[in-house]
């Protein structure tokens, strides 16, 4: 039959078509008397959904908002703790990615206890770590990747104690998250600054570009928001409410309008408004429907022909997202050149391990990390807190 | 992106053929392909030992066939018991006697509640029922206008107002009352389940409403994390049953075996689309063979029937066997083939697809490149391509922008297909009956059968070595399982 095993694309789309034809027609052929398929006309179906986190209370934690701005500082950050030097700034949101975080720490605590207990190293604490990393979201092929030096290491005589096992298995998890700058690039001088927010539904993407938005106008820059997610229904009154809580410009489209078009309009309000920074939503989308990223490529090219300059298009996922967060990452870097990632909802007991896959196999960044439902609850990710975190 | 266990699984499998028994360390391998597959998937590491513990057991009892491939029969044995695993008691929705029948919906933000509140609204009306919707997440900003246009979209009333979710809960119940609604549907505001304040407060909306159902959101897509969320969740509100979100995306959806596995409640309905009507009960069977990542025949048909246009499609199925299949007819193919996502997508779908093949760039710029040399031809030579000479062979290369070795070789390969499809036509008609006008009539049935062969059933061409036909194997030999 099909003789050729060289994989060529006619045989694979006449297999495919046979079976869409046939699956098709034989359906019909089951079902009698077919429907006559009254599609539901009206489009915005919304998406999955609901997501982005709430807001606790109404008012915003103006008081807060001057160590707001600095959390969305991380690029000073960054350098001090590589650096070493202990700032006490830094520590303080040390501490404080500790102490939110903390909720959940049980497991891992308890786990890290149980092989320090042990008397030396054995199967059981090879099996306790392993088990550890998985239930992070680590992903089986990076926890393999880590361990295997270490059972080395171990055999070779050069670590001896459970404690040094598991301070080299930090070290080993904080070397994975190797990158250096991980600042938001914001430059006041050229035409309107654009930051867009893509990621599946459910993220917190407009969540999250409510919480910057505050950060942003506590630190006095101008931000103008544009409502791209046209298709989920209410989406831009969601981020509408936002924009007056943070007291930011808002630029929305028709509903089930083009989002293109509302992220270009929103652009070139912000330049005849002399705004800096605009913040565009985009509507959630699963990354394997590829009309739907056809149409974030199109968001991408009609921003940049915009008058202002995109320099960050940030991927937002959430915490709890298993191994597809890989996949969600590399289609998304690939429709749109993603600069960084938000991980989001990093406060209840999920650990978001699948950002040491995206941030290795990727180069993608980790920016910003979500810890709560409040205007304040964003904080720069750093390496050596959130592997700590983890850890302690 | 992962490997699927039946491509894991083909390495071992060779290596071990010519073994006449397989040792403890075979098996232990074998194992560990299967819990790497399980791993991969998202199922959660204290059910995925649970699981290879108990496919272990039943390994060991099995592997004296010597009818079955040891792979086929370790993945038959993996299959069943994810199947049982995922299936067992399904939710049969009985209505209250006194009604009305109330369903609370609760999950972590993000999870799908909203949409998957409104798609249950519409499965219920459906169901000759009249739902009222009752907005109680009050802390989203604009969730409760989310849910009023869905409800507009759906033709189902919604219920809410300003203030405490508990209170808006308990007036929506009084005003469906009110109104003789026969089922109510509280939509409750996403919360973390570590978070004490708000699981009391969807505990105490709980307490006043009563629900009959209460259904747990699960995202598709969530990790190991799934288990301890259903856990809180399960011990403060008592689950009913599960709905699964966002399945259309391409996550393996492990965390559907974990919360089965851990809550014992069923996985009542699963949400596969963005529009409004895609929900419908859920199917253990063809969760199984996903979370394994061996492909999803019936979900790829469905996807397929609702993007190919049902007439055109019947009509170039008609002269598929017939062999009056042109290139034109192919072309057309290609076009609502696209419109079901990306090729490598759509491919990871097709149970038994060889691993070189599925590895292979089957980007869609090859079907572009495809598509441009039958754009090039001329109508005459779409459907008569045993026209196209030397001369014309460089034209259309030109015109598409292509070698004319390219050309060569799509015409070639056009004339094999055409000729295996005549020849299914062939093996399709009745014997010895004509139809009207003295045309062969084709039995259609017949003919669906084959080509469903070709897919699903043992009837694999060669060049195609997969897992033929899994679940359920061996009642119906010519037919694949999903039409049994």
């Amino acid at each position: 039959m099909l003789a050729s095993s060289t994989p060529n694309i006619l045989i694979i789309v006449a297999i495919l078509a046979t079976v869409g034809i046939s699956g098709v027609a034989f359906m019909r052929l089951r079902k009698p008397s077919p429907k006559s398929a009254p599609e539901t006309t009206s489009a915005p179906a919304s998406s999955a959904n609901d997501a982005h986190a709430s807001v606790a209370g109404n008012e915003v934690a103006v008081s807060d908002s001057g160590s707001v701005a600095e959390m969305l500082e991380p690029k000073a950050k960054v350098e001090a703790t590589e650096a070493g030097s202990e700032d006490t700034a830094v520590i303080d949101e040390i501490a404080d990615l500790k102490e939110r975080t903390a909720k959940t720490r049980g497991v891992f605590a308890s786990a890290f206890a149980k092989v320090r207990g042990r008397s030396g190293i054995d199967q059981d604490t090879w099996d306790d770590l392993e088990e550890t990393l998985l239930k992070a979201d680590i992903g089986i092929g990076l926890t393999t990747r880590l361990l295997e030096p270490l059972r080395a290491s171990v055999k070779s005589g050069e670590i001896r104690t459970a404690d040094d096992l598991i301070n080299a298995l930090r070290n080993g998890m904080t070397a994975q998250l190797a990158t250096t700058d991980r600042s938001l690039h914001l430059d006041a001088t050229v035409g309107p600054n654009v930051w867009l927010f893509v990621g599946v539904n459910g993220v917190g993407k407009t969540t999250t570009i409510g919480k910057i938005a505050t950060a942003e106008r506590a630190k006095g820059t101008s931000v103008l928001m544009a409502a791209g997610d046209t298709f989920r229904a209410a989406a831009a009154e969601q981020l509408q409410v936002w924009s007056e809580r943070s007291g930011a410009a808002f630029v929305r489209g028709a509903e089930g309008g083009d989002p293109a078009s509302v992220i270009f309009d929103g652009i070139q309000s912000a330049a005849a408004k002399n705004i800096t920074l605009v913040l565009g939503d985009t509507a959630g989308r699963l990354q394997n429907k590829s009309n739907l990223m056809e149409e974030l490529k199109k968001v991408r090219r009609v921003a940049d022909k915009a008058e202002g300059t995109v320099n960050e298009v940030l991927l937002v996922i959430d915490a709890t997202t298993g191994q597809n967060g890989l996949s969600q990452a590399r289609e998304f870097a690939a429709a749109t050149d993603v600069t960084g990632v938000v991980l989001t909802k990093l406060d209840g007991s999920a650990k978001g391990g699948i950002v040491f896959a995206i941030e290795t196999d990727l180069g993608i960044p980790v920016k910003l990390v979500g810890l709560g439902e409040g205007a304040h609850d964003l904080v720069p990710f750093t390496p050596s807190e959130y592997v700590s975190a983890l850890f302690e | 992106m992962f490997d699927s266990l039946s491509d894991r699984l083909q390495g071992i499998v060779k290596r071990l053929k010519g073994k006449g028994r397989l040792t403890e360390a075979d098996v232990d391998e074998v194992m560990g392909e299967i819990r790497t597959a399980l791993l991969e998937a998202d199922v959660n590491i204290s059910v995925v030992r649970d699981v290879v513990a108990r496919i272990r057991e039943q390994a060991i009892g099995a592997t004296v066939s010597e009818a079955l491939d040891p792979s086929q029969q370790i993945i038959k044995i993996v299959n069943a018991e994810l199947i049982a695993m995922l299936g067992g008691e399904t939710l049969k929705i009985t209505y209250a006697s006194a009604p009305p029948t109330v369903v609370l919906m609760a999950g972590l933000q993000g999870s799908g509640k909203t949409t998957s509140a409104a798609k249950l609204a519409r499965w219920f009306k459906s169901q000759g029922r009249q739902p009222l919707l009752v907005g109680a997440d009050l802390q989203r900003p604009a969730a409760v206008d989310q849910l009023r246009t869905l409800g507009n979209q759906i033709g189902v009333p919604v219920f809410s107002e300003p203030g405490d979710p508990v209170t808006t809960a308990e007036r929506g119940l009084a005003e469906a009352k009110r109104l003789g609604k026969d089922v109510l549907i509280v939509d409750t505001a996403g919360r973390l389940s570590i978070d004490e304040e708000l699981m009391r407060e969807v505990a105490n909306i709980s307490g006043k409403v009563k629900p009959h159902y209460t259904f747990l959101v699960v995202d598709a897509m969530t990790g190991q994390d799934a288990v301890s969320v259903a856990e809180a969740f399960h011990e403060r509100l008592a689950i009913d049953g599960v709905i699964l979100s966002k399945l259309d995306g391409d996550a393996r959806g492990g965390a559907a075996l974990s919360v089965k596995t851990v809550i014992g409640r069923p996985i009542a309905f699963a949400a596969t689309g963005e529009k409004i009507d895609a929900f419908e009960q859920f199917h253990p069977d063809r969760m199984a063979s996903r979370i394994l990542g061996m492909g999803d025949m019936l979900t790829l048909i469905e996807q397929a029937e609702k993007v190919f246009e049902a007439d055109k499609a019947e009509e170039a199925a008609q002269r598929m066997l017939e062999g009056q299949f042109t290139l034109e007819d192919f072309l057309e193919q290609l076009q609502q083939l696209k419109k079901m996502g990306p090729l490598s997508g759509v491919m990871g779908m097709l149970p038994g697809m060889p691993k070189e093949m599925k590895n292979a760039q089957v980007g869609d710029d090859m079907v572009k490149v495809t598509e441009a040399i039958i754009r090039s031809m001329t109508a005459e030579e779409r459907r008569k391509p045993e026209i196209i000479n030397g001369s014309r062979r460089t034209r259309i290369a030109k015109g598409s922008g292509t070698e004319v070795s390219d050309v060569n070789k799509l015409i070639k390969q056009f004339t094999e297909m055409q000729k295996m499809m005549k020849r299914m036509g062939v093996m399709a008609q009745p014997k010895g009956k004509q139809g009207k006008g003295g045309k062969p009539k084709i039995n259609k049935r017949q003919a669906m059968r084959e080509l469903s062969d070709m897919m699903g059933g043992a009837g694999m061409p060669q060049g195609f070595p997969g897992m033929p036909g899994l679940p359920g194997q061996g009642q119906d030999p010519g037919m694949p399982p999903f039409f049994k």
